[in-house]
């Protein structure tokens, strides 16, 4: 359980998933966690709520594929990623991704780097009520790019033309 | 060959379908592409030339020059936007 993906509707809880993550790993110095929040805000307009629509299965192997490229990259000791789908109001938290290792600067690195491949291969898709209704949330270049500085060419994103 | 073919998010919405089996002699997923859109609308709308869409083979991103296997799950999907 020190690699564990899991995709939910229910809220999670920092402090418990942290705990189970470094039970008896007496080899732990460090751990870094993201958690990624819905904005009340984008593209300039107000959102009032989020639906998180994902590929049951596809969405869970790709996001242990990238622990495993995690794994061969950086000396991490255990990666716990939680995504939340379904329908979200501002304020309430969407994904968490924590990372283990012995020292602070491979789990730092870690943490960012799944975050980073989340954002641009794991089939995961947005859809925002806003004042003006329902649409779905664009792909971002930025995102592509922040993959590209790990040496990935994601091109996720459609090209701007 | 018999392939399942699944749909989400904006491509899902405009044919009216999460998923569907079609029969095809389409050798890779373009030409699979392509026999869709040929239906007409909803699909040529939804899946039509040009548009930002990403492709998985059995639940494993690749591209339209994948080679299709009888029996597989293929899937159309926009652009991703998690996190």
């Amino acid at each position: 359980m020190h690699f564990s993906v899991q995709i939910q509707t229910q809220d999670f809880d920092l402090s418990h998933e942290i705990g189970v993550l470094r039970q008896n790993q007496t080899g732990v110095g460090a751990v870094c966690s993201f958690v990624g929040t819905v904005r009340d805000r984008n593209e300039g307009d107000h959102v009032a709520s989020l639906e998180l629509e994902h590929y049951p299965g596809m969405t869970e192997k790709s996001i242990e594929r990238m622990i495993t490229e995690a794994q061969s990259r950086f000396d991490i000791l255990g990666a716990r990623v939680i995504h939340r789908v379904g329908l979200l109001k501002p304020l309430d938290q969407i994904v968490l991704v924590a990372v283990t290792s012995p020292h602070r600067g491979e789990s730092f690195k870690a943490c960012e780097f799944l975050m980073d491949y989340l954002k641009t291969q794991a089939p995961f898709w947005k859809k925002e009520a806003t004042p003006q209704g329902h649409r779905w949330v664009d792909a971002r270049v930025s995102d592509d790019k922040a993959l590209a500085r790990w040496g990935i060419q994601a091109q996720n994103a459609p090209a701007q033309g | 060959m018999r392939v399942t073919i699944r749909y989400f998010a904006a491509i899902r919405e405009h044919i009216g379908l999460s998923a569907e089996e079609v029969q095809t002699t389409a050798a890779d997923l373009n030409a699979l592409r392509s026999e869709l859109i040929a239906r007409g609308d909803p699909y040529a709308v939804a899946l039509e030339d040009g548009k930002a869409i990403r492709m998985a083979l059995n639940q494993q991103v690749c591209d339209g020059n994948t080679r299709l296997l009888a029996d597989a799950e293929v899937a159309f999907f926009p652009p991703v936007t998690g996190g």
